[in-house]
């Protein structure tokens, strides 16, 4: 069996990576899908901790097992699924006013 | 059986890694979308190991078949500008910034690796039963504790729906600025010269 702190060093692993390309990459695409590889670390340790914790804890079935990992991990996901809605509609508009998807192209604001 | 659960855990984690890996540093925004896919995968392949059977599903079909398609259509619409030319101003800014965070993150690690580690093996984990992390349970929940947020997410989907046809349709007859007029927009915003800037 491996045990839950396996699986939180690796979501901090895939964090860690995720929030590399938030920082250095210009691309607003590449930066959207950092956001979600960020997401997606952040589920796994939510579900890792879930598993750890089975009988502590509020939202439990019938059964008395906690769920509430798993159902906070799927209101991320809902969460995500409209941020990259929202996400890329900002992005075409980006690309219709000034024609690229740099981030550092974006200053119509500056001064 | 365990030897198994073993490799199948080291295989997930590898390919996930290397998913993320080629997410953030691809120079082609449809090769960081297939690094994207590849980690997605092996997250939802992690969830089963984890008795997470919905989400697991849940996963595959929101991330892969929703999330994944967006980004590809996004991608193909924009054409080749999708890729955008690699340059070096702020490259040590940002490069600073970025080995800091990394720096941050390791610590993060290391101190999580530390608490595995220290002494006292890690306690057995709790035996779930057959309907743990199953639909029926996510059902259960959902329609009783979590109705709230459930519904709340509901409303949340539907405004993130109207936002993104509002934003990303435009206004009829709307051009594209030239860069001359992109220049003109700004020094019309910038404060005029006898204006004191805002600070």
């Amino acid at each position: 069996m491996i045990p839950v702190n396996h699986y939180i060093i690796l979501s901090s692993v895939i964090f860690v990576l995720g929030g590399l390309g938030f920082l250095i990459r210009r691309n607003v695409l590449v930066t959207l899908m950092s956001i979600d590889v960020m997401l997606n670390a952040v589920n796994l340790a939510l579900v890792a901790f879930n598993r750890g914790h089975l009988k502590s804890g509020p939202l439990q079935t019938y059964s008395g097992q906690s769920h509430t990992g798993q159902i906070f991990a799927f209101f991320v996901i809902a969460v995500e699924a409209a941020e990259v809605a929202v996400g890329l509609a900002i992005v075409l508009s980006l690309f219709r006013l000034t024609r690229t998807v740099r981030s550092d192209e974006a200053h119509l604001l500056r001064n | 059986m365990t030897g198994l659960g073993i490799t199948y855990f080291y295989a997930c984690a590898i390919l996930a890694v290397l998913g993320a890996l080629g997410v953030v540093f691809s120079k082609n925004p449809i090769r960081s979308a297939m690094g994207l896919l590849l980690l997605i995968l092996s997250v939802a392949g992690l969830f089963l190991s984890l008795h997470a059977q919905f989400l697991a599903a849940v996963q595959l079909i929101v991330y892969a078949g929703a999330v994944i398609i967006l980004f590809l259509f996004v991608i193909m619409l924009l054409g080749p500008t999708a890729v955008t030319s690699d340059d070096h101003t702020g490259l040590w800014v940002r490069a600073f910034g970025g080995s800091l965070f990394a720096l941050a993150g390791l610590a993060a690690i290391w101190a999580v690796y530390r608490a595995g580690a220290s002494g006292r093996p890690p306690a057995a984990l709790g035996v779930p039963d057959s309907a743990f992390g199953g639909i029926g349970a996510f059902g259960d929940i959902l329609f009783s504790d979590a109705l709230v947020p459930f519904e709340l997410s509901s409303a949340l989907l539907m405004v993130a729906v109207v936002g993104a046809v509002a934003v990303a349709r435009g206004r009829q007859g709307e051009r594209t600025l030239s860069r001359s007029e992109l220049e003109t927009t700004r020094a019309a915003l910038a404060p005029g010269p006898n204006e004191e800037p805002v600070r």
